[in-house]
């Protein structure tokens, strides 16, 4: 019988001959944790009292509070880089980036088993990945034995078919695919991406899409991969490193979904949940306080391209304030050569030091009372920036640079 | 016997514990902090015994493990709810939270009396003389639960190995 990427993957791992909701105990490729989780890892850790047998394959990251605005959260991060230097394990000081962007940059290969404890973990999918956010005792049991135990998800087979129109993105393409599914509408689920769309995806769009796997429940989002994944890992001098990863044809899948991606419209998720999601006329002229153009799911290089397009020559409407984070060093530095940062900040902006950003309500953007932000980040949950009495819609970069220019939530086509 | 808090669906872990909480790591701490945007008063209100019960998709967000942590630090018995996300699942699993699926959770009200029997999987509402079966966890969840959480089970994993 025939088997789905999730299925491929988990057997070669667990060395079995594996399918849907069957329980595995597999070997895991690469390892990551972030700043708020790993503590809590690193005791649970100690708690085991064994050896770390994959020290090498492990990645902590600096990015939730980066740098640190407490004295609280500096010492967690001292207690982080002490323990990896001592285990030799790798360390990602603050301002080097986002925990997802790196990994997919340096460590992960298509056809990789890989775990992290942070939910959007499962963005790897884009290059052909199987990879699942978990908690911090879990990911402590991976780095001690290098292995863990895995059931088996059932897949839902994405169609993606017609190509994107002007105005519309990855992130309009993968909003809406939550709004249609609810954000329980995959729970336990791998999402598997086919179709003309996904396969002419850059695998900047396809990480978007794969990293939001988890808003609908989802344990994984996963693309085949291909030439573009070759072409990725090339530009990073990492070709060696490509694989090609495919369902067979005659995978079972447990759902078959149909987009025409031709007929989308730019769209918002409104506060407060990823699901509750409205076509950009539905939301237009709403006035924002805030925009921010980063995160883990759009703050790389394409899509500080398209915000730059459209702020070019254009200023920041008085009263808003619009903050952009390269989601890594490499985009940052990318982003400079390309003359985009001097965009973001002759057109009012501010650039913040690559990192998670405002985006988990630690510091950096933490928005007043009243307040409407619109995001290119992956959750709107009521008090997500710091406060529970502000709201946050979420959209594609276009969408929110359109929209600091104009000062409300604004349509990117007439940018575009 | 505890009182039910009654919740809806889609409870997410910044509204169970904000990130802004994450900074701290003793149990305790972190229980007088749960829920705290949406319901003030649990957190001083809640006794030992106490259930939060929940509709569908408890648990949905981050895979901050401080959030089944804090839940477990204020001495609730039991989570009982129509279903969960995935993660906060297998955390509270490994730490040791009990999370009861059960899909007649919109029956109880909050302030209802509720005892659970283990052994016959039924939740007793003692407020309304009604009782409901709760759905078995898979037999390996059991084999970890059995243990006593991830950690001891992890040690009989590397044995295997």
């Amino acid at each position: 019988m025939g088997k789905t990427i999730a299925e491929k993957i988990l057997s070669e791992k667990s060395k079995s001959d594996a399918y849907a909701g069957d329980i595995v105990v597999a070997e895991i490729d690469q390892i990551a944790l972030q700043d708020g989780t790993a503590p809590l890892a690193i005791r649970q850790l100690m708690e085991l009292g064994t050896e770390v047998r994959a020290a090498d394959r492990t990645h902590f990251f600096v990015d939730h509070a980066a740098p640190s605005p407490r004295r609280e959260l500096s010492n967690d991060q001292k207690f982080i880089y002490e323990f990896a230097k001592k285990v030799g394990a790798d360390f990602n000081p603050p301002g080097e980036g986002i925990i997802h962007q790196i990994m997919v940059e340096r460590y992960v290969k298509p056809g990789d088993l890989a775990v992290g404890a942070d939910s959007h973990t499962c963005t790897y999918g884009g290059i052909g990945a199987f990879s699942t956010g978990m908690g911090s005792t879990d990911v402590a049991v991976a780095i001690a034995l290098g292995k863990n135990w895995f059931r088996v998800p059932e897949s839902f087979r994405v169609q993606l078919d017609g190509s994107l129109p002007k105005g519309v993105f990855a992130k309009d393409v993968i909003l809406k695919l939550i709004g249609d599914l609810g954000v329980d509408g995959a729970t336990y689920k791998a999402l598997e991406f086919h179709g003309e769309c996904a396969e002419n995806m850059t695998v900047e769009e396809r990480l978007t899409i794969a990293n939001m796997a988890v808003e609908c429940g989802a344990k994984a989002g996963i693309f085949e991969s291909d030439e573009n994944t070759r072409k990725f890992l090339a530009e990073l001098g990492r070709e060696g490193d490509f694989r090609e990863v495919k369902a067979d044809e005659d995978a079972e899948y447990e759902k078959e979904i149909y987009m025409d991606v031709s007929s989308l419209v730019p769209v918002v998720s409104k506060p407060h949940n990823v699901d509750n999601v409205a076509e950009i006329s539905e939301v237009e002229g709403t006035e924002v306080n805030q925009v921010y153009i980063g995160t883990c799911t759009n703050g790389r290089l394409s899509d500080l391209e398209v915000a730059a397009r459209i702020l070019k020559g254009r200023k920041v409407k008085e009263g808003v304030r619009l903050i952009v984070v390269p989601a890594s060093r490499r985009v940052y530095l990318q982003a400079l050569d390309k003359g985009l940062i001097r965009v973001f900040v002759e057109a009012g902006g501010m650039v913040l030091n690559p990192g998670c950003g405002p985006c988990v309500g630690i510091h950096q953007g933490i928005l007043a009372d009243g307040e409407v932000c619109i995001s290119t980040q992956n959750r709107n949950f009521k008090g997500r920036m710091g406060n529970p009495n502000a709201e946050i819609f979420l959209a594609s970069p276009a969408t929110a640079a359109a929209s600091a220019v104009k000062g409300y939530i604004a349509d990117p086509r007439e940018f575009l | 016997m505890g009182r039910a808090w009654k919740f809806g669906d889609d409870i997410d872990t910044d509204v169970i514990i904000q990130g802004k909480y994450l900074v701290i790591n003793e149990p305790e701490e972190l229980a007088k902090h749960v829920f705290e945007n949406l319901r003030p008063e649990f957190a001083k209100e809640v006794k030992k015994g106490d259930f939060v019960v929940a509709g569908e998709n408890f648990g949905c967000g981050s895979s901050r493990e401080h959030a089944p942590l804090a839940l477990k630090a204020t001495g609730i018995e039991a989570v009982i709810a129509k279903s969960y996300a995935r993660i906060f699942f297998r955390n509270a699993i490994n730490i040791g939270l009990r999370v009861l699926e059960c899909k007649e959770t919109d029956k109880i009200e909050d302030g209802d009396e509720l005892e659970v029997d283990y052994e016959k999987g039924v939740i007793y509402n003692k407020t309304k003389g009604e009782e409901y079966p709760i759905n078995p966890l898979p037999d390996f969840l059991k084999e970890i639960l059995e243990k006593g959480g991830l950690v001891e089970f992890a040690k009989s994993l590397r044995e295997r190995a």
